[in-house]
């Protein structure tokens, strides 16, 4: 199938939306489908030796820093775009178009106003209330009655979804590469013989539940002399290490920001991984990484949580915000390597029905419902 | 004398644009009602291809005659039901699949026979696939039932004599995978 992908999103920049589309079409290579994205790029940056481009992203010109429903993001918009957009879909003779974000005023609104066809849309974004999206209801309506199939990728992004623009989408949730994080080389030093724990995730973002794990370290930290924490991710670490007791300081190891290969490694330096998520997450990407790397997990019961670890089958789990808890249970795992062996196999296992090549696949049979005879063209109003 | 003149020319693009206006709004409606079809076509072709592989899979001699003769009977129920019964006839075709799928071992059990992965992978696809293009057409119901109901489609019959769609609702909830 040849198949046109929209991404809303500057490439060069990381994003949650932006590694959907790269693994979604990496995927669908892998499968035997012709795709071309079409993304905003600073083509200057490039020549100026930047990443280059994958060669299945066509640049539809720079992306502006703008305001949008009370954040600031890089999307692209204007005639230049718009007609760039146009060209793509006319050259590009694609059985069936993806949008991603139709409802940003990006490429993705651009192309399902020019686009005439199968169209399918992902919907990533979920919030309480969106004041944007309610006055533009009008404007979108007429682009957006033309997408014939919809995708959320959570829960939450549907309920969104049914609230502000009513109507349904079908729920297929985001991929992990899992081969990504299989294998890998630990820090050096790590996990060592006393037991280490470890955290991935912003530091000073209270629902990611730092400070929990934080309070069941130092009960822990006192009973195990040589039991070390591994924190990784952005956030102030002098903030964090002022919460640790002076005692327990140097065995706090915060490494801060990581590349994606030093947090695969990371995953793989630890006895225990913690995710003592306080709320907020609809799906867990970072559990889901975790798993593929083979990790034992610990992690707050919450919904998505307990749906991903099939219950406390694939990862232990504690009452969320409870630290005594998380110290009680993080002790018992410690102590007891046959049992981490046992979580390790069973969250292997249990994170293939989340890997790109599944998800991919029930991407694929949504094309197949949609598609008809033609290719995708280009409407006249 | 070129008072009157102008007053002419006033109503004239007030008319003109208005009829660029009613115009438009054709063409949307025009648009919703092709999307119509093409889901509902869509859907009619899932709901079809699940019930030819439940009955291929009836007939693939991996399943004891119970078991076969149940799939091959909802299914068969299903492609000649009538408009009227077909939301309780391809329900019941879930329901049938959900029971037959979900026997102990069932998955290793055909796995393990010639053919019997192929025709779950088939199954699998073709049972998401329904509830992917009933959730599709469903969605046009809802687009179309609101656009109709606007005051312009009221007064002007825009959408010609198609009449108002209706949902198709059945139970498609898939098998245990």
């Amino acid at each position: 199938m040849r198949i046109g992908i929209v991404c809303p999103y500057t490439w060069d920049v990381p994003g949650g939306v932006q590694s959907h589309v790269r693994d979604l079409t990496e995927a669908l290579f892998a499968s035997g489908h012709e795709v071309s994205v079409i993304a905003p790029a600073d083509d200057t940056e490039v020549s100026s030796g930047a990443a280059p481009l994958p060669p299945y992203v066509v640049s539809a010109g720079r992306a502006v820093p703008v305001p949008f429903n009370g954040s600031v993001a890089r999307l692209s918009f204007g005639f230049l775009s718009a007609s760039r957009v146009r060209r793509w879909i006319r050259d590009g003779r694609f059985d069936v178009l993806h949008v991603h974000e139709p409802a940003s005023p990006s490429l993705g609104l651009l192309a399902c106003w020019a686009a005439d066809g199968p169209i399918v849309a992902t919907f990533h974004a979920s919030f309480e209330r969106s004041r944007a999206l309610s006055a533009a209801g009008p404007i979108l309506q007429s682009a957006l009655e033309k997408i014939t199939a919809r995708i959320a990728v959570s829960e939450k992004a549907r309920k969104t979804l049914v609230e502000h623009l009513g109507g349904d989408a079908v729920l297929i949730p985001n991929g992990v590469t899992t081969e990504r994080y299989a294998m890998a080389e630990p820090l050096p030093g790590w996990p060592g013989d006393d037991g280490a724990l470890g955290f991935l995730g912003r530091m000073d973002e209270h629902r990611k539940g730092l400070p929990v794990l934080l309070r069941a370290f130092e009960t822990l930290g006192r009973k195990r002399p040589g039991l070390r924490l591994l924190v990784a991710g952005p956030g102030d670490a002098a903030e964090v290490r002022a919460r640790v007791a002076p005692e327990l300081r140097d065995r706090v190891v915060i490494l801060g920001l990581v590349s994606e290969a030093d947090k695969v490694r990371m995953l793989h330096s630890v006895d225990v991984f913690v995710a003592p998520n306080t709320g907020g997450e609809s799906f867990g990407i970072v559990l889901a990484e975790a798993m593929s790397a083979g990790a034992p997990i610990l992690a707050s019961d919450i919904p998505a949580f307990s749906r991903v670890l099939l219950g406390g089958r694939a990862g232990a789990l504690f009452p969320v915000g409870d630290s005594a808890a998380l110290a009680a249970t993080a002790a018992e795992l410690l102590d007891d390597a046959p049992r981490r062996k046992q979580l390790s196999d069973d969250a292997r296992a249990a994170v293939r029905a989340y890997d790109w090549s599944t998800v991919a696949r029930d991407v694929v049979r949504v094309y197949e419902t949609v598609v008809g005879d033609g290719v995708v063209g280009t409407s006249s109003s | 004398m070129p008072e009157i003149l102008l007053h002419i020319a006033l109503i004239a693009a007030v008319l003109l644009l208005i009829g660029v206006y009613v115009s438009w709004r054709a063409t949307r409606l025009d648009r919703l009602h092709v999307r119509l079809e093409t889901a509902r076509a869509g859907l009619d072709a899932a709901l079809v291809r699940r019930a030819a592989v439940a009955l291929e899979l009836a007939a693939s001699r991996q399943l004891d005659p119970a078991t076969s003769l149940l799939l091959a009977a909802a299914a068969h129920e299903a492609r000649i039901a009538d408009a009227d019964n077909r939301e309780f006839a391809e329900s019941d075709l879930s329901r049938a699949l959900r029971a037959v799928v979900g026997q102990p071992d069932f998955r290793p059990t055909l796995e393990a026979g010639e053919d019997g992965a192929a025709l779950l992978e088939d199954l699998d696809a073709a049972v998401r696939k329904v509830t992917y293009a009933r959730s599709f057409y469903n969605n046009a119901v809802t687009a179309t039932r609101t656009a109709r109901r606007k005051l312009l489609p009221r007064v002007l019959p825009l959408h010609g004599r198609a009449p108002l769609p209706d949902f198709f609702e059945i139970d498609d909830a898939p098998p245990e995978s």
